[in-house]
């Protein structure tokens, strides 16, 4: 017994070491420069500076609406796109599987840099819109496009846990259904759809937590016109010229608050269920 | 019904793929721009291997942090989940649990900025001039990839008979042999699985990698500073080919997981 004892400790004590230092104490570095100024004096300064500064706020809320924007529609297009995959035949399941996951591991930045090159003024589009007959649309630089932009590159993120949990809805159940008098349209509200909440949920925490709070889309999409919460953190970290840690170190604790909160909503919703809420997180 | 499924689907993929074609089709541009296509050629496939040499050094730097990075992760990894899985006490696991998800549900940019703050305020006591190197991106990537590891080995774990540890030692294994000879192998997809998941989500990373390099230089960040200027196909090709790598990797990954899935039905 005692042995045992001992091997467990050996099992489980690097990892535990590795995520304490790694992983808890990081995290503690920043609540410890958020609550301190330059030369490590305690203050609430850096709190109320933020909360009190309009365009901290602005900027704060505007990316929560394109984040939230963003997620919806992801949603509208994943939800029909999942339940259109888990219809075709197991083969082909597999390989649209692997479609769907693949450009989640290109490059992000290539990836988002080639789609400027499709929205340029000049770009590709333009040019099929002129060939048209179609006027120029000056894409980049609008809101949409930085909406666009998160949609693309999170689709992915929403569609997979989706799929997942519609494609485990057992079969007799639509059979049940169809013979007990609904229709199509029936089954889907009254069988998959409830069935599926977990892996909608998981799919909204996927996407939702990327989009508030990326730098780079928001950037590249709207040529530095529209500012996102995470272009404010990277700026106070590197690109002003006096790199702000303390502040940056609060955007970044508020952000992280939030995120928690609103993990914690979700999983509120989807904890009865296990099984089903934890085959989203692995893709 | 079925020909509208199929549209809907195609339409959402062309939407996925349509900058990996752009990148495709303009990495055999025979231009200098990435704006117009002016004919088919190599040139810029020649060009990368003759003259990419900062290209294909970051290429070289990313596939060393990877490679170092998910051998270490997927060690780790299956290590913790052997101990996790025989961890009895219910709130110990799922207070291991939550902080293994962490890495994966905190946005990267706050991931990266910890560790950042915590390096380099262990740099600035320890008078280190490079807070920031290669050893602080390497620990920042096992990090992030021991949950992928964690996670894939886990269920495995949970569904490998708990008696085949017992039965062979009863045939005079140690507990140590037993599991080599009889865990190990009934959950090596896992490991598999969580190797290559790790590797990948090294290879591509760019916001934690863009906080803990230092001097570190890798693809990502390489191209994220060419992209202020307006880029050259040469970029365009590296990514295909890292493409068509990614694709082999994901297509190996997938006959492992169906392979598998063929056993298992076998077994029971």
């Amino acid at each position: 017994m005692n042995k045992n004892k001992s091997g467990q400790v050996v099992l489980n004590a690097p990892y535990l070491l590795w995520s304490v230092l790694f992983i808890i104490v990081p995290l503690i570095f920043v609540v410890y420069y958020a609550f301190t100024t330059a030369d490590g004096q305690f203050t609430f300064e850096n709190i109320t500076t933020f909360f009190t500064s309009r365009d901290y706020m602005y900027v704060f809320c505007m990316s929560m609406l394109y984040a939230l924007i963003a997620t919806v529609i992801c949603l509208l297009l994943s939800y029909p796109f999942a339940y259109c995959m888990s219809k075709t035949s197991a083969s082909v399941q597999g390989m649209l599987m692997l479609l769907v996951m693949l450009p989640m591991l290109m490059n992000l930045v290539v990836r988002t840099y080639s789609w400027r090159q499709i929205l340029e003024r000049t770009g590709i589009l333009n040019t099929f819109l002129e060939s048209l007959g179609l006027p120029a649309v000056t894409f980049l630089g609008s809101a949409g496009t930085v909406i666009f932009g998160m949609v693309y590159n999170y689709l992915p993120f929403m569609i997979l846990p989706i799929y997942s949990s519609i494609s485990k809805v057992d079969k007799s159940l639509l059979e049940a259904s169809s013979d007990l008098g609904c229709n199509v349209f029936g089954t889907i509200k009254r069988v998959i759809l409830p069935l599926s909440i977990p892996g909608v949920l998981s799919g909204i925490t996927m996407v939702f937590v990327p989009c508030v709070s990326t730098f780079y889309i928001s950037r590249i999409f709207s040529e530095g016109r529209i500012v996102m919460i995470g272009d404010i953190i990277e700026e106070k970290f590197y690109r002003s010229g006096a790199p702000d840690y303390n502040i940056g170190a609060t955007i970044s604790l508020v952000l992280m608050l939030i995120i928690v909160i609103s993990l914690a909503v979700v999983n509120n919703f989807s904890d009865n269920d296990e099984e089903n809420s934890s085959g989203g997180i692995v893709i | 019904m079925r020909v509208l499924r199929g549209i809907f689907i195609a339409l959402i993929l062309i939407l996925l793929y349509a900058p990996m074609i752009v990148m495709l089709v303009f990495s055999f541009n025979s231009g200098t721009g990435t704006a117009v296509f002016e004919g088919f050629s190599l040139r810029w496939y020649k060009e990368l291997f003759l003259y990419g040499g900062d290209m294909l050094g970051a290429l070289r730097n990313t596939l060393i942090l990877a490679l170092l990075s998910s051998i270490v992760s997927t060690v780790l990894g299956t290590v913790a989940a052997v101990g996790i899985s025989k961890m009895k006490k219910q709130w110990t696991k799922s207070t291991i649990m939550s902080i293994t998800n962490i890495p994966m549900m905190n946005p990267e940019v706050v991931t990266g900025i910890s560790m950042m703050l915590m390096f380099v305020f262990i740099g600035r006591i320890l008078n280190l001039i490079n807070s920031v190197n290669f050893i602080t991106i390497l620990i920042a990537h096992i990090t992030f990839g021991l949950p992928y590891v964690i996670l894939n080995v886990l269920p495995r774990l949970s569904s490998t008979d708990k008696h085949l540890t017992e039965a062979a030692m009863d045939l005079g294994c140690t507990s140590v042999e037993a599991f080599f000879k009889a865990v190990l192998p009934s959950i090596t997809p896992g490991i598999i699985v969580g190797f290559i998941m790790a590797f990948t989500m090294s290879l591509d990373d760019f916001v934690i990698s863009y906080f803990t390099n230092g001097t570190y230089q890798t693809l990502p960040l390489l191209i994220y500073s060419m992209t202020r200027k307006p880029m050259k196909p040469d970029v365009y090709a590296l990514e295909s080919i890292m493409f068509i790598i990614i694709l082999v990797l994901m297509i190996l990954l997938n006959i492992i997981q169906s392979d598998d899935k063929k056993k298992g039905r076998k077994a029971s």
